[in-house]
């Protein structure tokens, strides 16, 4: 696998990001500044999480016309393997490569804590090590993390299989309860049509080492890894 | 010349925001108040002729100033 990281004005888990890939990659992956115009010869962009340009405007929106945004596009659009992760997964959806869009929390406060997510599809190349139905336990730090699409897209993706993760308790049940941020059906993370490009609040790069609390993060870079070499 | 934007959120968005908005100002004792919807207003100057075109300016709130997903926006042109 040949990854790069996008590095934004703000962003801030890029260099958790990169010691996530690494984990499981063996080697770093480059690091690619996001005004440049061209992304070396990569099969993975990881999409990574911060406050890229303040939340000017809206979450992500200024960042997905940065200029390297347009070789994401393209990359994605090509086959290339994106994950975008909390402000990436916002950066995503702005650009286009994902349905909906990403809210003010229901209750208007920035959440940070762990919470469990249930693998609602285990059939993707960034989700296979993990079984369906299987609650993780993964950190969320975000204050515009509420997933709105309308019924029509929502339906769509339901329908699709695009749904990756949902917010549940410990023990997998999906309640309202345990929907943190208000998120339509508790959507988490979701998946584009050609399940190439995956968008999700929570942070699997922060729980990829047994000194961070967890390693529930790491099946999803160990998957990736496997499905690219 | 400039131009004066309004973006609000659609219909059936909810905004939690507004919401706690309006219990503010109920608890501040304002009895009358209904539904509360926040928005932005944006106002660009324009010093190409050729960019006042409401047309151009709609293109502008489609690509950068709206999330049409969930955000409606209105032109106004004040020369």
């Amino acid at each position: 696998m040949k990854a790069a990281v996008i590095v934004f004005p703000g962003s801030n888990c890029d260099r958790d990001m990169m010691v996530g890939i690494e984990h499981s990659l063996g080697r770093k992956p480059e690091m690619v500044w996001h005004k440049e115009t061209e992304l070396p010869d990569v099969d993975f962009i990881a999409v990574p999480g911060g406050f890229s340009y303040g939340d000017y405007l809206r979450c992500g929106a200024m960042s997905a016309h940065s200029p390297i945004m347009r070789e994401v596009v393209k990359k994605a659009n090509q086959g290339v393997r994106v994950l975008g992760v909390c402000n990436g997964f916002q950066i995503l959806t702005e650009a286009g490569l994902l349905p909906g869009v990403l809210m003010r929390n229901a209750k208007l406060r920035f959440i940070c804590k762990d919470v469990h997510l249930k693998v609602e599809n285990a059939e993707t190349e960034f989700t296979n090590k993990y079984s369906a139905g299987q609650a993780i336990r993964v950190p969320v730090a975000h204050h515009d993390g509420n997933f709105f699409a309308d019924d029509e897209t929502l339906a769509a993706l339901e329908g699709n299989g695009q749904v990756a993760f949902r917010y549940c308790d410990a023990a997998g049940n999906v309640t309202d309860e345990a929907n943190i941020n208000g998120s339509r059906n508790n959507i988490a993370g979701i998946l584009n049509e050609k399940k190439n490009v995956l968008g999700m609040m929570p942070h699997p790069e922060r729980l990829c080492d047994t000194q961070l609390g967890g390693t529930d993060g790491k099946p999803m870079f160990d998957a990736l890894v496997e499905a690219l070499s | 010349m400039k131009a004066k934007v309004h973006v609000t959120l659609k219909n059936g968005v909810l905004d939690p925001q507004g919401k706690a908005v309006e219990h503010a100002l109920g608890t501040l004792g304002f009895a009358g108040v209904g539904e509360v919807r926040i928005g932005k207003y944006i106002e660009l100057e324009l010093t190409d002729a050729a960019e006042k075109s409401k047309e151009n300016i709609e293109n502008m709130c489609k690509q950068l100033l709206a999330n049409t997903v969930i955000e409606n926006f209105d032109v106004e042109i004040v020369e």
